[in-house]
Order: structure tokens, then C-alpha cells, then sequence
């Protein structure tokens, strides 16, 4: 990947700036890495499968013949011997929404070349994440022991099921795959890969700290993904 | 744009007013009016392959991943073929080929349309031509991300692996038709009901992730890779094809995905996302309340951009290959580019044009039809300024300019078909019948297909050197062009006295008689037109090594693919020196120029006092 050097270019701002970008040689977005365009327009390509996820969620659950079941009955938890509704489920997504923080503060030690705080900060992010596909697996088994299937649903419609384990699973994938890279990049932070431009073991291309922004962007579009998905199966 | 943008870049001194013959004395010196601006981000890093397997397998150079994505498109396609044939043997001959029963024609008539679609023109396009000509045409060296784009590659061929390897599986590959509609798909009684839907679904996965891998590439290296001097509206029109194209792609394959993982979810796990309460045999099937409609929404969101995904690339290209053999410039460049994304733009607003008989509401169709028809203005802007490009243009009658002037005539005949199906009550009539495969095949098989072979004998002395041998090629295009006119010219008839597509025989209906005659004739076409494709292969076989030697810019062409330090270019394209671009790549025979082209490289000093268009 190539670094931009913009230096000397004076970048104007509002549409006019967006304008004259547009109709300039060489780049699109001035000084943007290739790589976090690239992520952007993979978040958008992302997006387009969430969203036909989520319209179909709506259309199927239009169309069933039985009753949707109750949200808060079926996500509720039982703890002290009282019924607390979405419980877990808040737990989860302050867990999400709090490693959303973390990843963007070990950004900003990235780019200040702060190597220790960025790379705990990256491991914090990834144990957060780990904490969230563990309660999901927690929640899957609760229901699943409770009888619900993809196929089946004791408390309703069986499209139900269908819908919750293929796009919370899906999300949960995403998810998985980000805590994965979150360690691989928290190990090559420790490692220094990215001081000193090592090349990496596949693409043979040199690090830098730029990689951390292009995971981050990912982290923060896996975390509003989960909104919707919360808004829509939990509140709804 | 500013003055003083355009003071900095020589904008202004590109332009013949600014610039006047002679003018030895002025205040701009030749370094001010080539100004361009300076390089804003350092050379790429490229990984350079030392083995066999690295350079010429597991290849990171675009150059040979576009050809590798050529040659396994090819192959799937002379796969589909091979399966149109069989079906025409059937309809023409019924009976002809002994081992052939209703099922398997069904699942030819699937995998025949899945491979030409998805395996075969979108990959060809975006694949192949998209690898090879977009680094080359924005002056890259290589796409943006290499590594990706070698997996991208792999991917398809596990795609394509999956793919075949349903005729093996037991069942056989699906034969549901290749819109894949359930709950018919996955029902028992359908061919390919378990091991073949399967298997299509994992395959069109594993295109869309080995898809997008590419379409990342592509869409970064025109947004962000272009060289000195290469603005968006200086890029030729090819790259504007695919750049849209591609686009649409990821915005559109993003559906495809979700209808295939619902369909498998479905057809593994018994899940009801598309399959309603279904009574076979006289007993309930365990699935309830799911709704098939929502699946060719899906599939249709996909559906018609894909359409698209095909055709505009073939737009783009065909513009070049037209403005470079009438050696005028493509009339209305801007036109072309706006219309180009306007197609594009239009693309996902009338995908329920092919649901007008689904029961979706009526208003819908009403709304979708008016959409339809307003693609109808940016294409027909498209056609008069191909026809005003050729119109007093020094036009060269080769096998080049043959393949692209049937293209025009092609696409205008599958056009005005598309504009009767576009309307909801002549489409009620017309659906499910001939009159739809003559249309689509015209329009997105045939127009298309010509624009593949008029850049394959426009770009083979880029790729290999030599030409291909223009006597084979006539050969090719008359057979090609009279033989697929003499096949979907008659369909067009057979569906106006109502023949049903996608049947095995037409048993004892009226049209058992009135069409079994025309089928034969039909049916003739089709081998003979198959069998003409393999005249181009013989072609790229035989002058390979004895062809005669093309040189460098063979076809004086401005664009920055034939301007690279050797040819065939080599990896990293343009030896230790990117070029630096000053002009759009379609200045030909401008006045008061020495030569009837000037190339995209040419500085403004070398061409003071000739009449150039400013861009």
C-alpha cells in the first residue's frame, strides 16, 4: 500500500473542496490509504446484505400464520428469582458498544505511535468482543434448550427461529472474524510489525498504523449493525 | 473548477484558444503549459513472482489473472454451450438424443442460463477485462490490492469447481430454471432438488465473496490509483463501463447472497423463509408461512442490476473500440459517461419488471413499468451517439468494426423488444413465452456476446503480440451474426402464437404442428453458430505463435494500455516511469495535427496550433 504525501495540496472544505476533488487527477479522496477506502465501500457492500436481512426479517414476519412471539417474554432472564426482561441482552450490547470505545481510543495511540496502549487497548477490544460471542452462544443455548429451533418455535411463529439464529449468527460470524484479526493485529502491535513497516505474511505488503483505523472501521460497523439487529428483534 | 486550479494545472493552456500557433514570444514557456501536478502518493510496492507457481498460478499480476479469469470463463461458457445444444437438439429434433428425459432438460436449461449469466459474461467482463484493461487504462501498475485479487481468482475457480461438480452428485445439478424460484426448487420432483441446490447455492457464494474481493479492487484502483493527469473524465469510456458495473455489483450481489443462504437454510434445515404451507401428494409438507415472493424480490434485486453488471461494460468498451476504428472522437463523451451512471442509477428501481404475473400488487406494476421505460432515454442516447460517432467518421471495415456495428444493430432489435415486455399489459400475454428468450438473448446474450469478440480481436496484439487472423474472423462474425439472427428472429414469431418456454416437447398442443418447422430451422442456427464459436478459438491457437506481429499500438490508438514500454505490457506495466496523462484518450484526426491520433501522453507543446478538445 502507498503512502498518501499530500503535504503541499491545500484541501478545501464543503462541496466545492468535494467538487474539485472529484474532478482532480490521481485520487478521489485526497490522502486516503487505499485500504480504508476500500473498507468503506466493503461496509457499504455490508450493508446491503444486512439490510436485505433485515427487510426480509420484516417481510417474514408479515407474513407468518401464527402470532410473533413476545420479545420480552423470550429474551427474558430469571435471575434472584425475578423475571428481568432483556437482560442479557443489555449486558451484550454495553459489552459491544463499550469495545467500540476502547478500539477507538487504541486508534488514537496508533497514530501516536503509543505502541504498548494501543496493543492492550486492541486486546481489551477483541476480550470485549469474545464476552459478546460468548453471551450469544449462552443465549443461544438457553433458547435452544427451551425448544426453540430454526425450523420450530414453541413460542409462536416458527420464522421466529429462522430469523433469529441466521441473522444473529451472521452478525455473530462478523463478529467472531474481528476478534480473530483484533488478536492477530494486537499481537502484531506488541511485535512492532507496524514501527518498523514489517511486511506482512500474506500480502507481502509493509504495516502501518493505519491498518488499526481500517479494523476499527470495521469494529465500529459490526457495532451499529448490532443496534438494528437489537431494535429490531428485541424491541419490536 | 477554480482559476486558480486551473492555473496550477495548465487547464487553461491546454486549450487551442490560449495556445496560438507560433507563439515563440509568449509568457508560457513548454514546462508551464505541460504542467501536471505532482504525484501524490509514492510509487506501489509490487510483489514480483520468482517461481512458476507465483508467476503464472498464484499470480498477484492483474494482467494474468485477467487472463486466467478469460480462459475459465471461456471454458464454463463452451460448457453452456454444449448444453444449449443438447436443448436445441431436443426442441428441434424431439427424441434425437436418446438419453435425454425432461429432467435433464431442465437442469440444461438451469445451468445453462446460471453459467452464461453469472459464470460466464459477468466474469468475462469484470474478470477478465476488468483485470487486464483497468490498471493499463488509468496508468496504474497493478490493481491497488494484488494479494486480494489473486484470491478473488481463486475463488471463482472454486465457484465454478462447485458448480460443475453438481452434474456428478446424485440428483444431478438443479434443474428448478435459473431464476431458482421456490418453492418448486426445492420440493421433491424437482431435479437437483437436494445435492444440486446445494451446491448452486454454495457456488453462487463463493462467486459473490470472490466477487467483491475483485470489485474492491477495481473500484479503488479507478478512485484512487489513476496516474498524473488522469482525471475521472479523462478515462476512457471502457473504464467507466466496468467502473459502474462494478458498483452495481456490490450493491446488487449483496441480495443474491441472502436469497441463497435463506434458500440452503430452507433446503438444509427446514426453515420457511420462502416456502409456504405446501400439500404434496396428498399430504402436508412440514414447512408453513413462508413466502416465495420474497425470494424473487430478492432475486430480481440482484437480477436486473445484473443485467447491467453485462451490459455496461460492453457499452464502455464498445464506445472505444468504435471511436478508435472511425477515427473520431465518441460523440458526446459526457453524455455517454452520465448516461452510463443513469443506466446504473435506474437499474435498482425496476427490478419488479420481471414480476408483473407473481401476484405482486398491481400498483407496483404500474411503477415499475414507468421506470422500465424511462431506461429506454440514456440507452437510446447511447445508440445515437455510437451511430453519430461512425456517422463522416474514416471508419475501418475490419472484423473489429464488423462485431461492434452488430452489436448496435443487435442491441436496438432486443431493445424495442424490451420496451413492449416493459409494459405490464403486453408483458401479461408475452410472459413465459419464446418472445422472452429472443428478447433476452438479443438484448444480454448476443449484444453483449458481440462486444466480447470485437475486443477480443481489438485487444489479442496487446495480449499476445500478434493478430488474430482477419479472414477466420469474417467467417466468425457472418456466421455469428446471420446465424444468431436466424435463431431469436423466428422465437420472436414462436412467442406471438404463444409457444411456452422452458418446456421438454410440446406433445400434442396446436404448436406441436405449427412449430415443430421453425424449431427444426432454429435448432440448425444453434449448431451452427455454436460450432462458428469454435472458429475463434482455432483463431487464438493458430496465431498465437505465427500470427502476424502486431508492434506496439497497432490500431493508433490514444488510450494508455498501448502505450506501455513493451508489449505484451510487462508486470508493474510501465517500466520505471508512470506516464503522465494531458488529454481525454479520444483525440483522432484533429485539425492541424500531424497524425490522425494523438495520444493521451502527448504534452500540450507537442500540439500547439491544432484544434484539440478541451479536457
Amino acid at each position: 500500500m502507498s503512502d498518501p504525501k499530500i503535504d503541499g495540496l491545500e484541501l478545501k472544505p464543503g462541496f466545492k473542496g468535494m467538487s474539485e476533488d472529484t474532478g482532480s487527477d490521481q485520487t478521489m479522496f485526497k490522502g486516503v490509504h487505499w485500504g480504508k477506502a476500500m473498507m468503506w465501500i466493503f461496509l457499504l457492500s455490508d450493508t446491503f446484505i444486512f439490510s436485505c436481512f433485515l427487510i426480509s426479517y420484516m417481510k417474514g414476519r408479515g407474513s407468518t400464520l401464527v402470532d410473533w412471539p413476545n420479545a420480552s417474554q423470550v429474551f427474558g432472564l430469571h435471575v434472584f428469582g425475578v423475571e428481568v426482561p432483556l437482560l442479557l441482552i443489555a449486558i451484550m450490547t454495553f459489552v459491544l458498544i463499550t469495545s467500540s470505545g476502547t478500539m477507538a481510543l487504541a486508534v488514537k495511540y496508533g497514530y501516536e505511535k503509543n505502541r504498548k496502549m494501543c496493543g492492550w487497548l486492541i486486546l481489551a477490544t477483541a476480550v470485549g468482543g469474545l464476552i459478546f460471542v460468548g453471551m450469544q452462544a449462552f443465549e443461544w443455548s438457553k433458547l435452544i434448550s427451551e425448544g426453540v429451533r430454526p425450523w420450530e418455535n414453541p413460542f409462536g411463529a416458527p420464522q421466529f427461529g429462522s430469523f433469529f439464529f441466521m441473522i444473529t449468527g451472521f452478525h455473530g460470524t462478523h463478529v467472531s472474524i474481528g476478534v480473530i484479526f483484533l488478536f492477530i493485529y494486537a499481537y502484531k502491535t506488541f511485535a512492532g510489525h507496524y514501527d518498523d513497516s514489517k511486511r506482512g505474511w500474506f500480502t507481502s505488503m509493509k504495516g502501518d498504523y493505519v491498518e488499526i483505523e481500517i479494523l476499527g472501521l470495521y469494529w465500529h460497523f459490526v457495532d451499529l449493525v448490532w443496534v438494528f439487529i437489537f431494535a429490531f428483534f428485541y424491541l419490536w | 473548477m477554480s482559476d486558480e486550479y486551473e492555473n496550477k494545472t495548465g487547464y487553461q493552456a491546454q486549450s487551442s484558444e490560449t495556445i496560438s500557433s507560433g507563439s515563440g514570444g509568449g509568457s508560457r514557456t513548454a514546462s508551464d503549459i505541460d504542467y501536471v501536478r505532482p504525484a501524490e502518493v509514492t510509487d506501489q510496492d509490487l510483489y514480483h513472482g520468482h517461481s512458476f507457481i507465483t508467476k503464472w498460478v498464484f499470480c498477484q499480476d492483474a494482467k494474468v489473472i485477467g487472463v486466467q479469469y478469460f480462459l475459465l470463463a471461456t471454458f464454463t461458457g463452451v460448457v453452456g454451450l454444449i448444453l444449449s445444444w443438447l436443448m436445441r437438439l431436443q426442441l428441434g429434433f424431439p427424441g434425437a438424443a436418446g438419453f435425454m428425459t425432461a429432467e435433464h432438460y431442465y437442469q440444461f436449461v438451469t445451468m445453462h442460463g446460471m453459467i452464461m449469466v453469472v459464470y460466464f459474461l459477468t466474469a468475462l467482463f469484470l474478470g477478465g477485462f476488468g483485470n487486464y484493461l483497468i490498471p493499463l487504462m488509468v496508468g496504474a501498475r497493478d490493481m491497488v490490492f494484488p494479494y486480494l485479487n489473486m484470491v478473488s481468482f481463486w475463488s471463482f475457480f472454486v465457484a465454478v469447481g462447485v458448480l460443475l461438480a453438481s452434474f456428478f452428485v446424485p440428483g444431478g445439478p438443479t434443474g428448478a430454471g435459473w431464476t431458482l424460484y421456490p418453492p418448486q426448487t426445492i420440493l421433491e420432483g424437482t431435479p437437483g432438488s437436494g445435492w444440486g441446490i446445494l451446491l448452486m447455492c454454495i457456488s453462487l457464494i463463493l462467486f459473490v465473496a470472490g466477487f467483491t474481493m475483485g470489485g474492491l479492487n477495481y473500484l479503488i484502483t479507478v478512485l484512487q490509483a489513476r496516474t498524473r493527469g488522469m482525471t475521472l473524465m479523462r478515462m476512457p469510456l471502457t473504464v467507466w463501463g466496468i467502473f459502474t458495473a462494478t458498483v452495481l455489483a456490490m450493491l446488487a450481489f449483496p441480495a443474491l447472497l441472502v436469497g441463497a443462504l435463506m434458500m440452503t437454510l430452507d433446503n438444509v434445515l427446514g426453515t420457511s423463509f420462502f416456502m409456504p404451507t405446501i400439500i404434496q401428494a396428498g399430504e402436508i409438507l412440514e414447512y408453513s408461512g413462508g413466502s416465495p415472493i420474497l425470494f424473487q424480490h430478492l432475486f430480481w434485486f440482484f437480477g436486473h442490476p445484473e443485467v447491467y453488471i453485462v451490459a455496461l461494460p460492453a457499452f464502455g468498451i464498445v464506445s472505444d473500440l468504435i471511436s478508435v476504428h472511425s477515427r473520431k472522437n465518441i460523440f458526446g463523451y459526457r453524455m455517454m459517461v452520465w448516461a452510463i451512471v443513469g443506466i446504473g442509477g435506474l437499474s435498482f428501481f425496476v427490478w419488479a419488471h420481471h414480476m408483473y404475473v407473481s401476484g405482486m400488487n398491481p400498483w407496483f406494476g404500474f411503477f415499475f413499468a414507468t421506470t422500465t421505460l424511462i431506461i429506454a432515454i440514456p440507452t437510446a442516447m447511447k445508440v445515437y451517439n455510437w451511430i453519430i460517432t461512425l456517422w463522416r467518421g474514416n471508419i475501418r471495415l475490419n472484423v473489429v468494426m464488423l462485431w461492434c456495428l452488430g452489436f448496435i444493430v443487435t442491441f436496438v432489435n432486443g431493445g424495442i423488444t424490451g420496451i413492449f415486455l416493459g409494459n405490464v399489459s403486453i408483458d401479461v400475454p408475452l410472459s413465459d413465452t419464446y418472445f422472452v428468450v429472443a428478447h433476452f438473448h438479443m438484448v444480454m446474450g448476443i449484444a453483449p456476446l458481440m462486444v466480447i469478440m470485437g475486443a477480443v480481436y481489438h485487444w489479442f496484439p496487446l495480449v499476445a503480440g500478434r493478430f488474430l487472423n482477419e479472414t477466420l474472423g469474417k467467417w466468425h462474425f457472418w456466421l455469428t451474426f446471420l446465424g444468431a439472427y436466424s435463431i431469436y428472429f423466428p422465437m420472436h414469431y414462436l412467442g406471438f402464437i404463444g409457444v411456452p418456454r422452458r418446456y421438454f416437447e410440446m406433445y400434442d398442443s396446436p404448436y406441436m404442428t405449427s412449430a415443430v418447422g421453425m424449431n427444426e430451422f432454429i435448432s440448425m442456427a444453434a449448431f451452427i453458430v455454436g460450432a462458428a464459436q469454435f472458429i475463434l478459438i482455432f483463431n487464438i491457437i493458430k496465431t498465437l505463435k505465427t500470427g502476424k506481429s502486431a508492434g506496439s499500438n497497432p490500431w493508433k490508438a490514444n488510450s494508455l494500455e498501448w502505450l506501455t514500454p513493451s508489449v505484451p505490457p510487462e508486470h508493474g506495466n510501465w517500466g520505471d516511469k508512470l506516464p503522465v496523462v494531458h488529454r481525454w484518450p479520444y483525440d483522432f484526426n484533429v485539425p492541424g495535427a500531424k497524425e490522425d491520433f494523438i495520444t493521451q501522453t502527448t504534452p500540450p507543446s507537442d500540439v500547439v496550433g491544432t484544434e484539440v478538445e478541451k479536457t
